[in-house]
């Protein structure tokens, strides 16, 4: 299963519909073996297409390296499928390299609904997840009732 | 001579579960042989008939060996070699 925050949901889902066409990517970080994610890093499509998708190079040992010193992992990956539905094609599960993250796969293939939908790619084989949204900010613990700041 | 060869998570079956390996050669195309002769089947994960596999970065230092001539690079010791898995993917 797949716990994201709804603002986290919302920023892959404006990622993917200001690069429409082109395929849209990017990474969601959080603290390693937390399985939270937190820090939202679109990346740049090196590929620029409306079917294909690769991160920059460069880009991605500089994010891999700050996810390193930060003692972060890639939680999320995602990327927009612009034509076709929300899953994975035998492209993604091919190059899919990160098996502790959560392959996150959202559609812009129409303009008024939105596609987000979020799969374990492990050894060739995709398993689709349920994705449980949260209120809770990034990084902000859930309060608990009777705390400071409540009435 | 010691280069440090940091390793992605789904090539760790090969080290034995190893974050970072060491290995010595002048080249890259050495080294990848040298660290083949003590960790058998990595370099086929790295390398292909036509040279670097395309859906692999390896990086010499701050720079991705595409630039730098590919397995021709020259590395030496202190040098740090990090392989990254390109994150790829499309719709078909």
């Amino acid at each position: 299963m797949l716990t994201i925050s709804e603002a986290l949901r919302a920023k892959i889902l404006a990622h993917a519909r200001a690069d429409h066409p082109d395929e849209a990517c990017g990474v969601i970080a959080g603290p390693a073996g937390t399985d939270r994610p937190e820090r939202f890093i679109p990346m740049t499509n090196a590929e620029r297409s409306p079917t294909f998708y690769r991160f920059d190079s460069m880009e991605q040992l500089s994010v891999w390296r700050e996810m390193d010193d930060r003692d972060e992992e890639p939680v999320v990956i995602y990327h927009s499928h612009t034509a076709t539905e929300a899953y994975p094609s035998r492209t993604d599960i091919a190059y899919a390299s990160e098996p502790g993250a959560h392959y996150v796969l959202v559609s812009t293939r129409q303009l008024d609904t939105a596609e987000f939908r979020s799969f374990r790619i492990v050894d060739g084989t995709v398993t689709e997840e349920e994705v449980r949204i949260t209120d809770d900010l990034p990084g902000e613990a859930s309060r608990t009732p009777g705390g400071p700041g409540l009435e | 001579m010691a280069i440090e060869v940091r390793i992605p998570t789904i090539l760790r079956t090969y080290t034995g579960g190893a974050k970072s390996v060491e290995g010595s050669g002048a080249t890259l195309a050495e080294l990848l042989s040298d660290l083949e002769s003590r960790h058998g089947g990595l370099q086929d994960r790295l390398v292909d008939d036509s040279g670097l596999r395309r859906f692999v970065n390896v990086y010499l230092n701050d720079e991705d060996v595409r630039f730098l001539g590919g397995l021709s690079a020259a590395v030496r010791d202190g040098d740090t070699i990090t392989v990254l898995p390109a994150v790829a993917g499309g719709m078909r």
